[in-house]
């Protein structure tokens, strides 16, 4: 079975993001959805799909739906954190292959930073949890430096190799007019931006923002009769290992190894096919556990894969192009940007930004504390 | 083994009775052998039941280590304070914190070898923590 243009995405757009404090999480993400129609030529009438995360709400999927006005006939709340929006892509290809929908929006926002959301900082100490509650780790970050301790110890991956993705990430940001974070950045500036937690430092860090994104996605036949030019879905594979980092198998291994595999499968497309990347950069060890995972080097090669900011404009590896979540917007589940971007580029939208003749797009969400990791492979043709 | 109290959880009363008394317990698979932690009612790597308790030695190597300097509200007066991932001898990988020596981030490394001690926890409760072996 494939999933292999099943479906294709019509339409993306975000909400205002940053800090934006007349609105609610409601309001941003009706933003969102609007925004992602038009862009797809589609009216809310022609909804019959609905996909969201988030833990604002009692029962989200309902609440959303009630305030768009909407009725969906085919429902998915997949809720696995910052890649939920990855396995949403693959699970609505699956029900649009299915007959089960024809326009699904996949949908998230967040007032996090504004409102301060409380939901997100409550510390579980129950069930599985009571067994890492009482050491005060912080949550996420200290699951994140507790992996970066593992590789920096068994393979000499350096602090100043994870510096140079953040300034290179900053540096894509500095050509996207709504990245929350435009100023120059330099390794030495990171080094020296303070630990929060070791050996991760406060600019290895993702943003604390609010926001909202909404992706359309349609059948194969709906995708023809519109006027954009449809980004098809090639290849989705997804995959969760655990629920706290201290039952994660190995802590240099995501579940990105699983999905991967499947997606590239599916897709039928190589490593060096792929002419940018978005991957989900919650922080900077991130993006190099998840590198490795998906094979874009060995294990170990992570940290001199980013050193010297190959993955910057202008680099070898253009990857985060919108400038990420370490500089972009990080309204708390991150994945659904990931898959914006990548539709706008290869679009060709994305003006100053524009990887020059990308035709293939991969995205890798991951969520929780390395824990759930979707990969999406998306094409022109 | 038996506690004064009917379990209220049942995976991890019997867990914190040991605590209580000195003793870091985890679970023994009865069908595959595996090593269990945290403690639950069944096997993760068989699927098997009722695996039963044992009593580690609480030695074991830190695999993971991160000293924090930015923490929750409830930890904020204890900053720096370090966390650990340790391997247990007897097959096992479970979370503790470190008694601190005062060097922040050079308390622990990975590799080193520590053996589990017990210190009151934020509740008052003692909960086990690691210190150099």
């Amino acid at each position: 079975m494939s999933l292999k243009k099943a479906c294709a995405i019509a339409g993306v757009a975000e909400s205002r993001l940053g800090i934006v404090s007349d609105s609610t999480v409601l309001t941003l993400q009706a933003e969102a959805f609007a925004a992602a129609l038009a862009d797809a030529g589609l009216e809310k009438s022609d909804v019959d799909g609905l996909l969201v995360s988030g833990a604002w709400g009692r029962l989200p999927q309902l609440q959303i739906a009630e305030y768009l006005g909407i009725q969906p006939t085919y429902a998915d709340s997949t809720s696995v954190g910052g890649a939920s929006f990855e396995f949403h892509l693959g699970h609505v290809a699956a029900a649009i292959q299915a007959g089960l929908c024809k326009v699904a929006v996949i949908l998230y926002g967040s007032t996090q930073r504004s409102k301060r959301d409380k939901y997100i900082f409550q510390i579980r100490s129950d069930l599985g949890y009571q067994y890492e509650a009482p050491y005060g780790l912080p949550t996420p970050v200290g699951a994140y430096a507790l992996a970066a301790s593992r590789h920096f110890a068994e393979y000499g991956t350096t602090s100043e190799q994870l510096a140079d993705l953040a300034v290179a990430t900053r540096e894509w940001a500095r050509l996207n007019p709504k990245a929350y974070r435009r100023e120059p950045l330099t390794r030495d500036e990171v080094l020296k931006s303070g630990l929060i937690a070791s050996p991760l430092h406060r600019l290895d860090c993702c943003l604390f923002t609010d926001g909202g994104g909404a992706v359309v996605v349609v059948s194969p036949d709906i995708a023809k009769t519109l006027d954009k030019p449809p980004v098809w879905l090639l290849g989705q594979g997804e995959s969760h290992s655990h629920a706290q980092i201290s039952e994660m198998p190995d802590l240099t291994i995501t579940p990105a190894a699983q999905s991967g595999k499947r997606a590239f499968a599916m897709a039928g497309v190589t490593h060096d096919q792929v002419n940018v990347a978005e991957i989900y950069d919650s922080f900077t060890i991130t993006v190099l556990l998840t590198l490795e995972s998906l094979g874009f080097c060995k294990p170990g090669e992570g940290g001199a894969f980013l050193e010297g900011g190959r993955t910057g404009p202008g680099g070898e590896f253009p990857l985060n192009t919108n400038g990420g979540g370490l500089s972009y917007c990080h309204p708390g589940q991150y994945g659904v940007f990931l898959i914006i971007e990548a539709v706008r580029q290869l679009r060709g939208e994305c003006e100053v930004r524009q990887v020059a003749d990308a035709v293939i797009a991969l995205i890798s969400g991951t969520g929780g504390v390395l824990s759930s990791n979707a990969t999406c492979i998306l094409g022109l043709e | 083994m038996s506690d004064d109290k009917p379990p209220i959880d049942p995976d991890a009363d019997p867990y914190w009775a040991g605590v209580a008394a000195g003793e870091l317990r985890y679970r023994r698979c009865k069908s595959c052998g595996a090593a269990i932690f945290f403690p639950r009612s069944i096997c993760p790597k068989c699927g098997a039941p009722d695996p039963v308790w044992a009593v580690s030695s609480g030695t074991g190597i830190v695999y993971a280590c991160t000293t924090v300097h930015r923490a929750p509200h409830a930890f904020a007066d204890r900053v720096p304070y370090t966390i650990v991932l340790v391997d247990l001898e007897e097959g096992f990988r479970m979370m503790g914190g470190v008694i601190a020596n005062g060097r922040g981030d050079d308390d622990i490394s990975v590799g080193d070898r520590v053996i589990v001690t017990f210190k009151d926890g934020p509740e008052g409760r003692p909960v086990p923590y690691f210190e150099p072996a």
